[in-house]
């Protein structure tokens, strides 16, 4: 991990880069935002449109409670102040896939205002990243624009969905922190339930804002590169957009503050054509709508309703369960991998009657070695699992009673993901039980002594080493299902004369 | 077949909504009868041009179905009662402009609330009514379909009538005209800046414009959404009573209607005004007040007095600051509410294979009259960056201080007397300026700004033969007490005069 | 705060407003007497007063998270001037 700040070399000097994102999280919400139309991804044209999301003359907005409870929600878990007082403006401009001809959103009085978000960059040390603000607004619809050769096509389905703009503070300095960025505020938004964060239907992207500066000078000219979707792009988008503004920079040129894209195929970023002319969004208060008020109680029940936090997750999986920063990161990572490792954990000390302490350093590396490698093989996430948390702990607890060696248990994961069957039957039908009984492991013992006893003489003159050999002879004598503790005690002995 | 008598249809065109409600229930005639009369006088008053589409089968399928059933006895409050629809209001299948080239054709797949809830309560309809463009307008100049013409002419001082064109006043100019001209009891009109009051004072009618958030604004096409209420228009103010109510109620689609119970208006007109204190705002006395307004006034006055109320002397001292603030929240609001317009998804596009931005330029030049595209240009610059405090955040501000004006008003008195506005009728072109007739709005401005129940109700004739009304406000909600005081000047005034017929 | 001719201009390009040739230069001096008439709203005091936020003391109301509206396609579509495939149609953009 390096402390060093990320820099990029110019042919004149060292340049920093300063980024600030601003995300477009879609609330999960059943229907929009101000209309009761649905917002299920992939429908036909037009048929999750209502009259008011068309704006039809003379309909009205009619604000959705669920996604003031998901905004507050989210506000909440980025430690953010709760603007008891919000107001809902109208941003103005024409495009195609904007009906009512401005955008419902919130300028002058969003829901949430400042909090703050803690990322772990990869190869970085940890940051905090700051928050300047959530607020609420419309999504636009679509347009489609190679359907047709003269004409743009638009698709109102998306026009109206609720989305959180979620808006960084320009705290961000390398590409990583980018990429770290945008993963902890998709995991945190997953953990609240507020966004599916599925970046690849559109619930979630962001707008990229990068400068270059010298380090330490003041922030440079900005530009904001529109809709990236997804981790890898943001942190390409900062990368390629910076090292162009040093190239125009450094060749004595001036950055435009102005749009850009993402070209995902070519890596880089160009200007948007269609937005040369400046804005002026002449934003003012929707007076269609009524100032938004928050009661106490309502923000109390939002704060009660959070679930465990990541981070508070991570502190609790090391400090409370012993298991080290790296394994409580990954299984915190996703609210998916916790819940499972937690209900395997709890079954798992149901089942054993040991506590959870002694039981959750061998649960984590199972999850995260064994589970996690079938997971991998098979190209599913954890909810795609083959076995199910009760399954895994019915596993875990053959092994934590002895009647598994670490081996076998191997072994019978590998033929319930194949089979489908439960641990027991498994044990039970193949015989996969270890042996513990001092009997059956003392004989196999005196046979493999009886066969090497100028080995014998080696380890007695001083080669400790052969103890391994020792030890895979019996086990191999035994068909690999001795205890190997048992194994390895009896042979101490024997071999002590 | 009886109803085709001349004279028993005129009478029953004369008819305001109780009596057709009593006479429907009474069985002296049918609400087919009721609809046919009606439907012809439409029909012969087309010069007035009161009306941009007609919609006959509309009146006389609500008049079968209010028959059928009064005779079974359960027929709604306004069953078989045919009534005119300003065009401001979207109506499920019949086409929508909101008196603009660019909504021509725009057939509506909804009913506005306020059209529904009338419907449901056995109403039909007659046709759709002419008015100012998108509402903006005091004298129906703007509409696209055509000038509205007043049935009202000037008497000259040989006692002929004149022949020189008067307005109806705006923006519910075709409202005003048709329930002056006797084409309906009823009609619904809709009220940003005075657009309900003025002209029902041109014309010599009674029209209220009740509290912001009385009637639903769903299916309305919107001008200046902080600003417009719908109220009904009618001959006289039990009527104007009796529709409100229809037209009143909580709408849970838009979300600044009032949830407050709907009073039984009518109920409250007893024209008694004993204990009722009437204020009268100096600032209203401008100088140079048009001294036939002055009488009125004064009239007025002398008759609640002799209803039993006191009057007492009020100050509301920005006053003066109304319009300039009207005029800078209305077209901003109005620049925002009329993007929508834009050829994507209705109305007039107009393509001459450019870009998407030219189309828009050209569908908007297009579509929107001369009075429209002044107020979103004016609306457009005081929002645009660098403005927004100075004007449209200050303007707020001012209409804070003017709500304010009011409510300590009400602290010495219950309702405002006032005249509806500075003048009678005027000619088509007599106010060229835009200035000169935003100033008609002077004295009805104010109470939308703070979203008061106002009323006009007809007072007097000028020298010439022409209403004047007077203006009757009151605190938030108290439709009742404004109604009631309508109800005392009405009695006392005896207004019976009428718009000789001419067309 | 007077207008000029490159104001015009702008405001009109803003609000998608073609002026035909003629028409921006009479709108200079019109839109001039109007905003120096509202800008008298200049002299009053308005410290400390706040915007007005609710025309009529209300509160807003919420909704409760329900699908109960769309599904309406054909009547969304009926007025269009363009419409192909259950799309509006405009002229072509280019992002
Ligand atoms: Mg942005
Ligand atoms: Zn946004």
């Amino acid at each position: 991990m390096s402390d060093a700040p990320f820099t990029i070399r110019g042919t004149t000097g060292d340049w920093e880069i300063v980024v600030g994102l601003e995300v477009h999280a879609q609330v999960t919400a059943k229907s929009k935002l101000f209309s009761g139309a649905a917002t299920a991804f992939g429908a036909a044209p037009n048929t999750q449109v209502s009259l008011v999301d068309a704006a039809m003359p003379g309909m009205l907005p009619v604000l959705n409670g669920e996604c003031v409870r998901q905004a507050v929600r989210t506000g909440l878990a980025l430690d953010a102040e709760i603007h008891r007082i919000s107001r809902f403006d109208r941003k103005n401009y024409f495009y195609a896939d904007l009906p009512q001809g401005y955008q419902i959103s919130q300028l002058y009085h969003p829901i949430v205002g400042e909090g703050h978000l803690d990322i772990e960059p990869e190869g970085e040390a940890p940051k905090r990243v700051g928050i300047e603000r959530l607020h609420l607004e419309q999504d636009a619809g679509k347009s489609v624009h190679d359907a047709h050769p003269a004409m743009t096509f638009v698709d109102l389905n998306r026009s109206g969905c609720a989305l959180m703009e979620i808006v960084s503070k320009p705290d961000i300095r390398s590409p990583a922190q980018a990429g770290a960025y945008v993963r902890a505020l998709r995991s945190l938004l997953r953990y609240v339930g507020s966004c599916d964060g599925n970046m690849e239907e559109g619930s979630m992207r962001a707008d990229v804002n990068v400068s270059v500066r010298r380090p330490g000078a003041a922030f440079g000219t900005r530009t904001e590169t529109k809709n990236v979707n997804s981790v890898r792009f943001v942190m390409a988008a900062v990368e390629a957009e910076a090292r162009r503004q040093v190239d125009v920079l450094e060749a004595g040129g001036t950055i435009v503050q102005e749009t850009r894209l993402f070209d995902p195929d070519r890596m880089t970023t160009r200007p948007m054509r269609s937005k040369a002319a400046a804005h002026d969004y002449r934003y003012f208060p929707d007076p269609d709508l009524l100032p938004v008020e928050l009661s106490e109680t309502f923000v109390a029940d939002c704060a009660a309703s959070l679930p465990e936090l990541p981070v508070a997750k991570r502190s609790r999986y090391v400090e409370a369960l012993g298991l080290t920063p790296y394994d409580a990161a990954v299984l915190t990572a996703e609210r998916e991998t916790a819940d499972w490792f937690e209900a395997l954990l709890a079954d798992l000390v149901r089942r054993t009657g040991k506590p959870a302490t002694e039981l959750a350093k061998p649960a984590s590396n199972w999850v995260t070695g064994e589970l996690f490698a079938v997971l991998k093989r098979t190209g599913g996430g954890i909810e795609a699992s083959p076995v199910s948390p009760e399954g895994a702990a019915e596993l875990l607890a053959l092994v934590a009673d002895r009647t598994l060696s670490g081996s076998l248990a191997k072994q019978v994961f590998e033929a319930m993901v194949e089979t489908g069957d439960s641990a027991a039957a498994i044990v039970d039908a193949r015989g996969l039980r270890q042996v513990s009984d001092t009997g059956a492991i003392d004989a196999a013992i005196a046979g493999i002594l009886a066969a090497n006893t100028d080995k014998i003489a080696e380890y007695r003159g001083g080669k400790d080493k052969l103890f391994g050999f020792f030890v895979g002879q019996t086990m191999r004598a035994m068909a690999g299902k001795a205890d190997p503790a048992v194994v390895n005690d009896r042979l101490k002995t024997a071999l002590a004369g | 077949m009886e109803w085709r008598d001349a004279n028993r249809m005129t009478a029953l065109t004369d008819l305001t909504l109780a009596a057709m409600r009593d006479g429907l229930r009474a069985r002296s005639f049918s609400a087919a009868e009721l609809a046919q009369a009606h439907i012809a006088a439409v029909e012969a008053a087309r010069p007035l041009n009161a009306f941009i589409v007609e919609t006959p089968d509309h009146a006389l399928k609500a008049a079968a179905a209010a028959d059928a059933a009064l005779a079974r006895g359960e027929a709604g409050p306004l069953a078989g009662v045919p009534l005119g629809i300003k065009d401001l209001f979207a109506t499920e299948g019949v086409q929508t402009t909101a008196g603009s080239k660019i909504l021509e054709g725009f057939v509506p797949p909804y009913e506005s609330t306020v059209t529904a809830k009338l419907f449901a309560a056995g109403a039909g309809m007659l046709g759709k009514l002419n008015m100012d463009q998108f509402a903006m307008g005091s004298s129906n100049e703007t509409s696209a379909f055509g000038e509205v013409v007043s049935p009202w002419r000037a008497r000259q001082p040989d006692g002929a009538l004149s022949n020189r064109v008067l307005v109806p006043g705006g923006s519910s100019g075709g409202s005003s005209a048709a329930v002056a001209a006797r084409l309906c009891a009823g009609a619904t009109g809709t009220d940003t800046g005075g657009s309900i009051r003025q002209p029902a004072a041109f014309t010599g009618i009674a029209g209220i414009k009740p509290t912001y958030g009385r009637c639903s604004r769903w299916g309305v096409v919107a001008f200046a959404s902080s600003l417009d209420q719908a109220g009904p228009m009618t001959r006289d103010v039990r009527d104007c009573a009796i529709l409100l109510q229809a037209m009143s109620g909580f709408d849970p689609k838009d979300a600044t209607s009032l949830d407050a119970p709907v009073p039984d208006w009518e109920a409250a007109l007893t024209g008694d005004l004993r204990g009722v204190r009437v204020g009268v705002p100096r600032e209203y006395r401008l100088d140079g007040i048009d001294p036939e307004i002055a009488a009125m006034w004064d009239a007025g006055l002398a008759w609640v007095k002799d209803a039993g109320a006191t009057v007492v002397d009020v100050s509301l001292p920005h006053t003066k600051y109304a319009l300039p603030a009207y005029y800078i929240v209305a077209p901003a609001e109005a620049s925002s509410n009329l993007a929508r317009y834009d050829g994507v998804r209705y109305g007039l596009r107009v393509n001459e294979g450019g870009s998407l931005d030219a189309m828009y330029e050209a569908t908007r030049a297009a579509g929107f009259g001369p009075e429209v595209k002044r107020r979103i240009m004016i609306g457009t610059y005081v929002l645009s960056a660098g403005f927004y405090d100075a004007y449209y955040r200050q303007a707020q501000k001012v209409r804070t201080l003017i709500a304010r004006d009011f409510a300590r008003a009400w602290e010495s008195c219950d309702v405002l007397l006032t005249p509806t506005a500075p003048s009678a009728a005027f000619s088509p072109g007599d106010k060229a300026d835009p200035l000169a007739m935003y100033l008609n709005d002077v004295f009805t401005v104010p109470s939308s700004l703070a979203g008061l129940p106002a009323m006009s109700v007809p007072a007097a004739l000028t020298a010439t033969g022409l209403p004047l009304g007077l203006q009757v406000i009151g605190r938030p909600l108290d439709e009742a007490g404004v109604l009631n005081a309508g109800f005392a000047l009405e009695r006392a005034a005896g207004f019976a005069a009428r718009p000789e017929r001419w067309w | 705060m007077a207008v000029d001719l490159a104001t015009v201009t702008r405001i009109a390009k803003l609000a998608r407003l073609r002026l035909a040739p003629g028409e921006a230069e009479p709108l200079v001096a019109e839109l001039n007497g109007i905003l120096r008439w509202i800008e008298q709203l200049g002299e009053v005091d308005t410290a400390g007063v706040e915007p007005m936020a609710a025309v009529i003391p209300n509160h807003l109301r919420w909704r409760p998270d329900a699908v109960t509206d769309g599904g309406v396609a054909a009547a969304v579509l009926a007025n269009a001037p363009a419409s192909e495939a259950g799309f509006f149609a405009v002229p072509k953009v280019i992002e």
